[in-house]
């Protein structure tokens, strides 16, 4: 299962305050803590910064690469920055990310095969989102093509069907759980990811309708995810999830992340 | 030479069940004796697990990876050993007493006593008097393990100890018995040689009942 941990995100008060303050030691720490904590990337998001997005992040990715190895996830939809912070990162970092819109995928998947960075493809178009099963699984094999056309093999690709609030449309979260199977099971080779808190959108216990979806798409076939790895209940259900699911030998990861006191 | 063996010996209480197949072929090339790699590397490291099972320090999974571990050892050196020099610290016989279908308690003990270094042959579950007395009569044990989960199998336990000794069986052969409704106080009633709480107990049992 790979990881890619969020914290530090400018729509988070704490992050933005931060950079605005130029306090390095927040961000460090959300570095270390993710980093302790088993991520195996480290996204980096300054999107609220209208503007200046670019100069914020590039303060971001210097202060998180002075503090762990960890390679980055760049977060960004505009080509402008992510074309600004690959030539800075140290480790091959993941870009999160593109969809199916000409404006990102023709100017952000060159980046990509030039950098030979991972990236993450949004099941979404200029026509809209993919709502049903059968329209995320088939944008899935656009963006498939698009990425192996640029030069960027599937092993590289990690797709991200989307879910949408279960309290909009209850189905929705049924939608995405029957295309990462699909996805699975029509495209060996290719990642599937998803963020997870869209799911939870306006019920109460959010935390507790994102790990049990987590843990349902963990059984459909997920193999990446965009998480808060510090969270325990969250991390402790994904760890949990794979030992169920045989993806985790004799239980020994979920034990390992127990001892480190990892998973509650 | 002493490094590479404790090098083997820490891969097999660590798990590192990649890397124990390369360790045992250096160990091995660097002509190092397959009994010793046996003994000193992978043997030795089952005594450390065993130990750290019974202080509460790992769990049975972990338990369970190094005794693949050691196997894995085990089957890169077996080829190169005569049958003279097999070592076996004795043969145990095993199985689950009549009624009674659970074998997981019993294939962990199992394990770990090849990972002991003992030849274990496993008789399976829902064992018959005949069977039992038939497969002791042939094979001629050093140990019978006896394992029961259900409550209501306790007297077939009971008279499987019984019948086995009023047929002879038992001059050269100790019984342990075991299982999560047995007790020590049971297996002393009953007559048993001995009894293991749990699969490290096991192991000492048995070591001990070889006399060692």
């Amino acid at each position: 299962m790979l990881i890619v941990a969020e914290r530090i995100n400018s729509s988070r008060k704490a992050i933005a305050e931060a950079v605005l303050s130029g306090d390095a030691g927040v961000i460090k720490h959300e570095a270390k803590i993710q980093a302790d904590a088993g991520a195996d990337y480290i996204d980096v998001n300054a999107g609220t910064f209208i503007g200046e997005e670019l100069k914020r992040l590039k303060w971001i990715v210097e202060v998180v690469q002075d503090t762990v190895s960890t390679p980055l996830c760049i977060d960004s939809p505009d080509p402008l920055v992510i074309a600004g912070i690959l030539p800075i990162v140290k480790e091959t970092p993941l870009i999160n990310s593109i969809t199916l819109e000409p404006s990102r995928l023709d100017t952000i998947l060159p980046l990509a095969a030039d950098y030979g960075a991972g990236v993450i493809a949004l099941c979404q178009s200029s026509e809209g989102m993919a709502e049903t099963a059968e329209q995320k699984v088939r944008m899935a094999h656009e963006l498939v093509e698009k990425a192996e056309e640029a030069g960027i093999s599937k092993d590289l690709l990690h797709v991200d069907p989307m879910v949408y609030p279960v309290a909009t449309n209850p189905l929705s979260a049924v939608a995405t759980l029957e295309a990462i199977a699909a996805i699975k099971n029509e495209i060996p080779g290719v990642h599937i990811i998803c963020g997870l808190t869209n799911v939870s959108y306006a019920v109460p216990e959010r935390k507790l309708i994102n790990r049990t979806f987590l843990v349902a798409a963990i059984v459909r076939g997920l193999d990446s995810a965009i998480l808060d790895p510090t969270d325990k209940k969250l991390f402790g259900a994904m760890k949990a999830a794979l030992a169920v699911m045989g993806k985790d030998e004799y239980c020994l990861e979920f034990i390992e992340a127990y001892r480190a006191e990892l998973i509650a | 030479m002493s490094k590479l063996l404790s090098t083997i010996k820490e891969a097999v209480v660590n798990r590192k069940r990649k890397e124990i197949e390369g360790l045992v072929g250096e160990a091995i090339e660097a002509g190092i004796d397959p009994t010793t790699i046996i003994n000193k590397g992978l043997i030795e490291a089952m005594d450390v697990v065993g130990e750290q099972f019974s202080a509460s320090d790992i769990f049975v999974p972990e338990m369970l990876a190094s005794a693949l571990t050691m196997k894995m050892g085990l089957e890169k050196v077996k080829p190169l050993l005569t049958s003279a020099d097999q070592p076996s610290r004795g043969t145990v016989l095993m199985g689950t007493v009549k009624g009674d279908m659970h074998d997981i308690g019993k294939n962990i003990v199992n394990m770990m006593l090849e990972g002991a270094g003992f030849t274990v042959v496993d008789l399976g579950v829902d064992l018959t008097l005949e069977k039992l007395m038939e497969e002791i009569e042939r094979l001629k044990p050093d140990l019978l393990g006896l394992s029961a989960l259900l409550t209501t199998v306790i007297p077939e336990m009971e008279r499987a100890v019984r019948e086995i000794g009023e047929k002879g069986l038992r001059k050269n052969m100790k019984i342990m018995v075991g299982g999560a409704p047995i007790s020590k106080t049971f297996a002393e009633k009953i007559g048993a040689d001995g009894h293991g709480a749990d699969a490290a107990e096991a192991v000492a049992l048995a070591k001990r009942l070889m006399g060692e």
